[in-house]
């Protein structure tokens, strides 16, 4: 109550209301009392910051009272054209150094671009993965050099069919079952080729396109089952660095090459598949490849066209799930049996080599 | 030691061109100054200091569309030149009614020179600020009265602050005093006192909380 009635008599004070009575009273008070002194200077200038205040609240209202009558009467122009300069020619104004350079740029990019198509397109042409399979006009070709052979021999290749492309295989069974890959066979039927150039004729059992696998049977008369098969195929998969080597048919005749395991993994990361560092060209799809110990690891399937050696082979354990699938859905395969010891291990590579050439073939598919 | 100054040749050639620019605009400014003469602009700012709304509108509608184009070419929208107008227009009325006021400029130039400070201002603060700002008129040195100016609108703010936590009927009844100069007897018939002392014992309580709520900040402040 009591501070009430001094902010009262402050207010008066400072306001000039007091008679001059009282006004010396209090005057003498302010002198006695610094307390009261300190209050009345700090209320005048508290009053001092509301006054300041009002008058700024004032002046703001007044503005937009006039800022809106002026708009109103059209004295001012707000929200159309801008007198001066268009907004097009501002926003030219304000990027045409940043439109410079980003058309140069675009220039340049366009022009790298367009080199790179040219260079590439008239050098490689194939997806980036390349099968390994021959094509006509190689097979052709080698049809030309060997044209003696053939004319001597009389071809097992049915007369009015044409050769559509080649590869490699290897014997899965001793009664004459091959693996190759199913891109191999394009045709409608298949002759193998034995490392001393015997022709055997042979019919298409199965092709799993999917895991690009395919299984013929040799059904010539002039074929005798071997006793055994010196490999084995591998069930688990194969490690790391390990080394390979691979037999096969490039050309007419079968080509040894060498080795290791660089991944996992196929192309693209496919579970299904390992990537070798090895020397493929195109023949060697179907070729086994072999671990050191004379295992078939992988069937030998594709290569990467850009990379230099990067080739891809099947894991071999899908061969036994393609055989247990043709097993499965035709009961005249049930005696179909994979070979699973290799008598092969510790031996040098000339000797293996030596044992297992004669289990790889040459596959030709012809159609018509 | 005597360092011997060249300037680049880019900067050097500004330079030239900013000199032809201001004999060019002093010019201008001369002509139209003889035109209007001094005791109007005079007159209107004393107007102004009164807050009379004739006075106001002369100024405005005079300088107003100068401003606009000078914001919106230098990257503003409608809305920042009205804000940054009216602005300066309280700064100008602010220095109005200082006693020692004097103008040693025409009004446009005063306000065209704050505009832009204040819009600098504003670019950079919002890291819009482009490689210069296009200057289209002559400028005075504004930068005293542009602390001055923010100063006081950081009071104004702290007060704005206090006045808005106060909570009612504190605010409108203090509003109604201090702004609207109402008396007592009106005050205690509006907000239902039954008589004036009441009133008045209820303002004194708000304005001691307003003035405690203002110094909290206020000190801090300084």
């Amino acid at each position: 109550m009591d501070d009430i009635l001094l902010l009262d008599a402050v207010e008066r004070y400072l306001n000039g209301e007091m008679d001059t009575e009282e006004r010396e009273y209090f005057e003498t008070l302010r002198k006695n009392t610094p307390e009261v002194d300190q209050m009345v200077v700090e209320h005048n200038m508290f009053l001092h910051q509301m006054d300041a205040y009002i008058a700024h609240t004032n002046i703001k209202h007044t503005l937009h009272n006039v800022h809106t009558y002026l708009l109103e009467r059209g004295d001012l122009n707000e929200g159309g054209e801008i007198p001066t300069r268009g907004k097009v020619i501002q926003f030219w104004n304000k990027y045409k150094k940043v439109t410079a350079i980003a058309a140069s740029v675009g220039g340049v990019i366009a022009l790298f671009i367009s080199g790179l198509a040219v260079y590439f397109s008239s050098t490689v042409n194939d997806p980036k993965l390349q099968q390994l399979g021959k094509d006509l006009e190689e097979v052709k070709e080698s049809q030309q050099y060997q044209g003696s052979i053939i004319n001597e021999v009389k071809s097992k290749i049915p007369l009015n069919a044409r050769l559509l492309s080649g590869g490699s295989g290897f014997l899965i069974d001793t009664k004459g079952y091959i693996i190759t890959n199913a891109h191999v066979l394009r045709g409608t039927g298949a002759i193998v080729i034995n490392s001393k150039g015997k022709e055997f004729k042979s019919s298409i059992v199965h092709i799993d396109e999917q895991k690009d696998l395919a299984i013929l049977k040799i059904t010539d008369e002039e074929y005798s089952p071997v006793k055994s098969i010196p490999y084995s195929i591998q069930k688990s998969n194969a490690d790391l660095g390990e080394e390979i080597f691979t037999l096969g048919y490039p050309r007419n005749e079968i080509v040894y090459g060498m080795g290791y395991l660089s991944a996992k993994s196929g192309f693209n990361g496919d579970s299904l598949s390992y990537q070798i560092q090895i020397s493929a060209n195109p023949g060697n799809s179907g070729a086994p490849v072999f671990n050191q110990n004379g295992d078939v690891i992988g069937i030998l399937s594709t290569r990467q066209a850009q990379a230099d050696g990067v080739a891809f082979a099947v894991k071999s354990k899908s061969i036994y799930t393609v055989v247990n699938d043709l097993k499965k859905n035709d009961t005249a395969f049930e005696k179909l049996k994979l070979p699973t010891r290799s008598t092969l291990k510790g031996e040098g590579r000339k000797a293996q080599i030596n044992k297992v050439e004669d289990y790889v073939y040459y596959v030709k598919a012809y159609g018509k | 030691m005597i360092k011997k100054v060249t300037l680049p040749p880019r900067i050097f050639f500004k330079k030239f061109l900013g000199v032809l620019w201001v004999t060019f605009n002093t010019s201008r400014v001369l002509k139209s100054q003889i035109v209007k003469g001094d005791t109007n602009e005079q007159a209107l700012l004393k107007g102004l200091a009164n807050n009379d709304s004739k006075a106001i509108e002369t100024i405005y509608k005079e300088n107003f569309n100068m401003v606009q184009s000078f914001i919106l070419n230098n990257n503003g929208s409608y809305d920042e030149a009205r804000d940054i107008f009216q602005e300066a227009m309280i700064a100008l009325y602010e220095k109005a009614q200082t006693e020692s006021f004097v103008l040693t400029c025409q009004i446009k130039t005063y306000i065209y020179s704050i505009c832009r400070r204040l819009w600098l201002k504003r670019l950079q603060q919002l890291g819009r600020y482009t490689t210069q700002v296009d200057s289209m008129e002559e400028t005075v040195a504004v930068a005293e009265d542009m602390e001055a100016h923010e100063k006081r609108n950081v009071e104004f703010a702290i007060m704005d602050r206090a006045l808005n936590s106060l909570g009612e009927p504190c605010k409108s009844l203090l509003e109604g005093y201090y702004l609207k100069k109402m008396d007592m007897n009106a005050l205690a018939q509006e907000f239902g006192y039954t008589n004036a002392d009441n009133a008045k014992n209820q303002k004194y309580k708000c304005l001691m909380r307003l003035k405690k709520l203002f110094f909290s900040q206020y000190n801090i402040g300084e």
